[in-house]
């Protein structure tokens, strides 16, 4: 670290960085900024408790049971608490249903936000430049770039996240999938489909490969 | 003015090339994960909000917001963060040792314990406000072109569009405000443009779609 002047953000290699994190986390830790245990339990939330199989009981519940997908549709937040799924970066919900003639698709082409009590964080490419460059200006060529073709008369709808509003998408329940249980559904519903860049599939290899895992 | 992180409709900057979904992992190396848990975990000190959080992340070159790495930006705004209010000297940062003779900072530090709870509970930026709505759903409204000096949540791709109000979201903390430090409530919309009206009247003819913005009263104008 004794060359630690002379080095820039932009151009130093991913080992320098990784090691002023750590020292910067012992100084925030010996002054009592920071415990390393809540750091653990932050990273343990979001790696391991919070993330898109949340959203996915959403999705299959309001596709089971047509009365908490009317509520899930008016009053987003009251319908999502209802399972537990509360709190930072979803504050204030609103759920989008795509349709036979609508198409949805959330971005956020200022930073990354994102519903994070339904899906978690992010993935790198919602955050990429490119995507939230081109989601706003040709989301048909985006959906292209996820293999999702639609038919030239659905509408599709782009979600630009430019306040605390967060949006999830109710994507379109697969014919096949009618009648089927709760949590056999929910094994189905891809992190992709509820951000909008994908439809539900059953059987789709991404699906096999949640379920057995 | 637009700032490098205003990324809406720019071109020519490649393929999204996602990875698959069922084998990314949440975190690609260590370090990210603690610049995450940092920035949470410092931010849980009051000291700024996310505004000012994300202000600090936009602040910096182009060339280095769009060059660096996500995780990169969030490190570098934690850092500039943490200088600026005092949290740390740049001694220290150059160092990784405490100065001697600094006061205590009187902050205490987030607890395991509690992480779960204040994650749950989240932060409403819902406000109660005295000021009637100005607008309503149906209502045609333009973008004012005016740029607010520092963090502006208004896109550059609909300033100066018109669009139409979609809904009415109810009085929220201002952002732009808010990255000055001052919590003050205005209504907030959902408002609709057709990408004809964004893009122009021959962008992708046949394709058609909408663009829904989230903005505040204080950035739209009656048409």
């Amino acid at each position: 670290m004794s060359d630690d002047h002379h080095s820039h953000d932009h151009t130093e290699p991913p080992s320098d960085l990784a090691l002023k994190v750590k020292a910067l986390e012992s100084l925030l830790v010996e002054k009592g900024l920071v415990s390393e245990e809540a750091l653990d339990a932050l990273i343990e939330t979001y790696e391991h408790k919070v993330g898109p199989r949340n959203g996915a009981q959403v999705v299959a519940k309001a596709w089971a049971q047509p009365e908490f997908k009317e509520w899930l549709l008016k009053d987003a937040n009251a319908a999502i608490a209802s399972l537990g799924f509360t709190g930072r970066q979803g504050e204030h919900m609103r759920v989008v249903e795509n349709t036979a003639r609508v198409h949805n698709l959330v971005v956020c082409t200022l930073c990354s936000c994102y519903p994070w009590p339904v899906l978690g964080l992010p993935p790198v490419w919602y955050k990429s430049a490119p995507y939230r460059a081109r989601a706003v200006s040709d989301p048909r060529g985006v959906l292209a770039e996820f293999d999702t073709e639609l038919d030239d008369d659905v509408e599709i709808q782009v979600w630009d996240s430019t306040a605390e509003m967060r949006y999830l998408v109710l994507p379109r329940q697969p014919e096949e999938a009618k009648g089927w249980p709760e949590d056999k559904l929910a094994e189905i519903v891809t992190r992709n489909s509820m951000i909008g860049v994908e439809e539900v599939c059953v059987g789709n290899d991404d699906n096999d490969e949640a379920i057995s895992s | 003015m637009r700032g490098s992180h205003d990324l809406g409709g720019l071109e020519d900057l490649g393929p999204i090339s996602p990875e698959q979904e069922s084998s990314e992992p949440v975190f690609h190396a260590d370090w990210e994960k603690r610049v995450f848990s940092l920035t949470l975990a410092v931010g849980f000190l009051g000291r700024w909000n996310l505004d000012q959080s994300r202000h600090a992340r936009e602040r910096q070159a182009p060339e280095d917001y769009l060059c660096h790495s996500y995780y990169e930006n969030w490190w570098v705004g934690l850092k500039t963060l943490l200088l600026e209010k005092g949290l740390i000297s740049k001694q220290e940062l150059k160092t990784s040792k405490p100065d001697s003779g600094l006061a205590d900072s009187g902050l205490s530090a987030l607890q395991a314990d509690d992480v779960g709870q204040i994650l749950l509970r989240g932060g409403s930026v819902e406000m109660e406000t005295e000021k009637y709505p100005k607008f309503s759903p149906g209502d045609r409204v333009r973008v004012r072109e005016e740029v607010t000096p520092g963090h502006t949540r208004v896109p550059g791709y609909v300033r100066g569009k018109i669009g139409e109000i979609d809904r009415h979201h109810g009085a929220h903390v201002f952002a732009d405000r808010n990255a000055l430090g001052f919590r003050e409530a205005e209504h907030l919309y959902s408002i609709r443009f057709p990408s004809r009206d964004i893009w122009g009247k021959n962008h992708q003819v046949g394709a058609a779609f909408t663009v829904r913005v989230d903005l505040w009263e204080p950035h739209l104008e009656s048409v």
